[in-house]
């Protein structure tokens, strides 16, 4: 088998470099690959573009990256837990593309299943339409997307083997399975790296194919951004 | 009375029918999942991915990799499943999903609804709401009836950028209940101990009133 593993976070991130468009999977702080966000907040890499479903808080997720002014553009359906996003926003410090939640999942889906755009009803007669082209299917009308364009794919799976086979867990897989493979480079973060040969074929979300290299991250701190508890 | 946040959701509960698959948004929404008839089965869906949520957890069972598409830490049910956004949207945009539910800032008679964005103020995105409303053919909004400033939210036209043409069929308020039929509201219900000439008041678009309205039943 074909062997994905990195020995570090270092190691993984390597090749990333300013000015390129990263996908960054989570949606909230959850499910998001946060060794590697540390990495690259470490790294001083600058003029990202980030494809990713939200922005981070201040201090955590792809908010590490605001606050260092290290992205210049960020695409993401929904930004709204962020004061210093907020400040860049609207100061113009920072480029932001909002996109339809489905929308932004099946520009990634498209770029990984090789699909160059697709037609979707989500935003037709919006702002998101604008410049795009619209056609009509049995009476109703959808617009043209197309597929993203990434230089790296950086995704969070709880178990993954050292073939780049992926599991997820609940709701932390959210945008993290579409855009492995629609980078040119998909970087796998996992919080247990086993063998080759000890994930049961059955239960794969992610075939390795899709990976193309694979680390156990050393510590996830997994923050709750809005803890609920049932009041009685 | 207006009815309070809590009484507009249970309302909207009355609309729930057995085996629905129901998308419920942040706000006034996520509170129709505390008043589920007990003799129907519903599964609620939350687009970040998981099929048949449960109440919020009990403190110190709370999971950080099992969240709503509000961001809060929920529970599952029996028969959960759980899956990844591109699917979660094919439910959605497939019209596997039999109801949504979603709050506005802006309804028009003619269904289209505004909810994303208020220029010149923080715009924090349209997340899941636009994906929702393209495609969803039974929409009901849950909002208050007028705004802070007291102006009415039900419109002959959105003021606001739009975030969906021709998609709501029903709006409940705090003052009642009102459909969307052939691009114009229709007053199906008052709230108990409000007038109908206040809703008329209340109300910006072409409002139909039958001679007899009925009053909201709990």
């Amino acid at each position: 088998m074909i062997n994905k593993k990195v020995s570090s976070v270092t190691k993984a991130l390597e090749g990333i470099s300013n000015g390129m468009t990263l996908m960054i999977g989570g949606f909230g702080l959850c499910g998001i690959p946060e060794n590697s966000i540390l990495e690259l907040a470490r790294s001083g890499i600058k003029n990202l573009v980030c494809i990713s479903n939200n922005a981070g808080v201040d201090d955590f997720g792809l908010g590490l990256l605001l606050k260092n002014k290290q992205i210049h553009t960020m695409i993401a359906s929904y930004v709204g837990e962020n004061a210093e996003f907020e400040r860049q926003m609207l100061s113009g410090e920072l480029k932001v593309i909002l996109t339809p939640q489905g929308t932004l999942a099946e520009k990634c889906r498209a770029a990984q299943a090789g699909i160059p755009a697709f037609y979707t009803p989500a935003g037709y007669g919006t702002e998101v339409a604008k410049g795009k082209e619209v056609k009509i299917f049995d009476g109703k009308s959808y617009i043209l997307e197309e597929a993203y364009k990434a230089d790296f794919s950086i995704v969070k799976a709880w178990k993954g083997d050292e073939s780049g086979n992926l599991i997820f867990k609940g709701t932390a897989r959210n945008f993290n399975p579409m855009m492995c493979g629609a980078g040119n480079i998909t970087i796998a973060e996992v919080e247990s790296l086993v063998p080759i040969g000890q994930l049961d074929p059955n239960s794969i979300h992610i075939p390795g194919i899709f990976v193309d290299r694979i680390f156990q991250g050393t510590k996830f701190e997994k923050r709750i951004e809005q803890l609920t508890i049932r009041k009685k | 009375m207006p009815l309070d946040k809590n009484l507009i959701a249970k309302r909207i509960s009355q609309e729930l029918k057995d085996g629905f698959y129901v998308n419920l948004g942040i706000g006034i929404p996520t509170l129709i999942a505390n008043y589920v008839p007990e003799n129907i089965n519903v599964e609620f869906q939350s687009e970040n991915g998981v099929l048949g949520m449960g109440p919020f957890p009990i403190k110190g069972s709370e999971d950080p990799d099992l969240i709503n598409a509000g961001k809060q830490t929920i529970t599952t049910l029996p028969g959960a499943s759980f899956f990844d956004s591109a699917m979660s949207f094919s439910m959605i945009r497939g019209k596997h999903v039999d109801l949504t539910v979603l709050g506005a800032m802006e309804v028009s008679e003619k269904g289209d609804i505004s909810n994303w964005k208020i220029p010149g103020k923080l715009v924090k995105g349209m997340g899941g709401a636009m994906d929702l409303v393209a495609s969803s053919d039974n929409i009901i909004v849950a909002m208050m009836h007028v705004n802070k400033k007291g102006e009415s939210k039900l419109l002959k036209k959105c003021k606001l950028p739009i975030t969906g043409l021709r998609c709501v069929k029903k709006i409940v308020t705090e003052i009642a209940v009102i459909d969307i039929i052939n691009e114009e509201f229709h007053l199906k219900e008052i709230a108990p101990g409000v007038s109908v000439d206040y809703v008329i008041s209340s109300t910006e678009g072409k409002l139909n009133v039958p001679e007899f309205v009925p009053t909201m039943k709990f």
